[in-house]
């Protein structure tokens, strides 16, 4: 792969990240998104060992990962008094540690870099809870723009029954049960996803988010992300 | 007279201090506080990086000194959030007089200082509440380090700003990353229209000029109960 200068997001509108202006990577950075059990640690887990039988050294990463914050994070989940806008820059603290720390670096040596999540889904849970947009892209204006990135599309209906397959019970969080939209956590979980969902269709569009029919069996979803990435890859 | 509301429409009051270490804006800011106490106003007073919350999960990425200028930058502003959502902007619509020892400004320019993007500061920083007056201290540098450094503190990392390599001895990096922040405050001075302090000055001279420009941005029935300033 050959070597070159990434682009930042706040570039567009200001002037990205001054003091990683000459920064040069070798590696590709790849985000696979979508909702909760929406099937992308599988997919990821797939990639993965494809990509490393292909020669490709990776780097798995996710958004709730990194050693500086991660512990406050699930503290401050569990404190419903901390404000929506605190929790918001918060985590895009934790991204920012993660990019600078883990995901730069991999570049930086070559590796295939694949996010599981990425600051897509943190900018759809601000906008959701009641930040503007511009604010919520705003703030991510130092992230580094990917190579590729995918959405696993899932019906809320879908992703509910896989939500029970997987673990028996909605997750506080995931089911926006902290914007208040129903006593009832079903309702509120399907209401949520719903939002997400239409959130996510905006950011498609604005940052060329790729949509994949997630509603298909793994190995089908698995073969078309693997088609894709490889083409990517190959002339990479 | 100061009508009812202040600029951003609520009833309360938000003063501010900025300026570098040294600079004595916050023995003002303090002798502020109990003069308003003093009068019966309802006051509250709120300091940079405070968050008892986010305190801990700072402390522990200071300590490991790897905090890269965006991460520093995102972390002050998470405790800055928190006691704005918590305090500052329910404290103003109650009525209060809510007083800042550093605000936003204190982030524009030492995350400036150290590499992050001016335009991505501010934007951060845009759901903050425009304070009624924002006092800037201003004192020459020399005299502001030498009053921090005539101590021979033990200057942390970050706060000697040994994260820019601008000198291995942590009191010459000390001066050089206060000299900058100075510049940063000095450019911003007039756009975000600053009330300037003769740091300078003896301290009963520059409270006097305080009181007097609080008194002026306080409502009538507040700035009556001060008597005269």
């Amino acid at each position: 792969m050959t070597a070159r200068r990434p682009s930042w997001y706040g570039a567009r509108s200001s002037g990205g990240v001054p003091y990683l202006q000459d920064l040069e990577i070798e590696g590709r950075l790849i985000v696979i998104e979508g909702p909760d059990a929406s099937g992308r640690s599988s997919q990821v887990d797939l990639l993965t060992e494809k990509l490393e039988a292909a020669g490709h050294a990776v780097l798995n990463t996710g958004i709730r990962r990194s050693e500086l914050v991660s512990r406050g994070i699930l503290e401050a989940k569990r404190n419903v008094t901390l404000g929506k806008r605190t929790l918001a820059i918060f985590y895009a603290a934790d991204f920012a540690d993660q990019l600078e720390h883990k995901i730069i670096p991999a570049l930086q040596s070559g590796h295939v870099v694949l996010a599981d999540r990425y600051v897509y889904t943190l900018m759809a849970r601000n906008t959701v809870r009641g930040m503007s947009r511009r604010w919520s892209d705003d703030l991510y204006g130092f992230a580094m723009v990917p190579d590729l990135v995918f959405y696993l599309d899932v019906d809320p209906y879908n992703l509910v029954h896989r939500v029970f397959e997987k673990r028996q019970s909605l997750d506080y969080y995931e089911s926006g049960a902290d914007m208040g939209l129903s006593d009832d956590v079903f309702k509120s979980f399907i209401e949520y996803q719903q939002r997400l969902a239409r959130e996510f269709d905006r950011l498609k569009k604005k940052y060329g988010l790729v949509g994949i029919n997630g509603n298909r069996p793994v190995a089908d979803v698995h073969a078309d992300l693997d088609r894709r990435i490889s083409r990517y890859l190959s002339k990479a | 007279m100061a009508s009812g509301r202040g600029g951003h429409g609520m009833p309360g009051r938000l003063i501010v201090v900025e300026g570098i270490d040294g600079s004595g804006k916050s023995t003002q800011i303090r002798l502020l506080e109990k003069w308003l106490k003093f009068h019966g106003l309802d006051v509250f007073l709120t300091e940079w990086n405070s968050s008892a919350l986010v305190k801990e999960v700072t402390s522990r990425g200071k300590k490991k000194a790897n905090l890269t200028p965006t991460t520093f930058s995102l972390l002050h502003a998470t405790d800055f959030a928190d006691r704005f959502e918590r305090n500052i902007s329910p404290l103003l619509r109650a009525g209060y007089v809510v007083l800042a020892d550093r605000y936003v400004y204190t982030a524009y320019a030492r995350d400036a200082t150290r590499g992050c993007d001016p335009g991505w500061v501010r934007k951060l920083y845009s759901f903050a509440i425009r304070p009624d007056i924002a006092f800037y201290f201003r004192v020459p540098v020399d005299t502001s380090v030498d009053r921090i450094l005539s101590g021979r503190p033990k200057l942390k990392h970050y706060e000697a700003g040994m994260d820019m390599g601008l000198s291995g001895d942590s009191y010459e990096s000390y001066r050089i990353f206060q000299s900058r922040i100075q510049g940063q405050y000095e450019s911003m001075s007039a756009k975000e229209g600053f009330e300037v302090i003769d740091g300078t000055l003896g301290i009963r001279e520059q409270q006097s000029a305080m009181r007097a420009a609080v008194a002026r941005a306080l409502p009538a029935s507040a700035a009556r109960r001060l008597g005269g300033a």
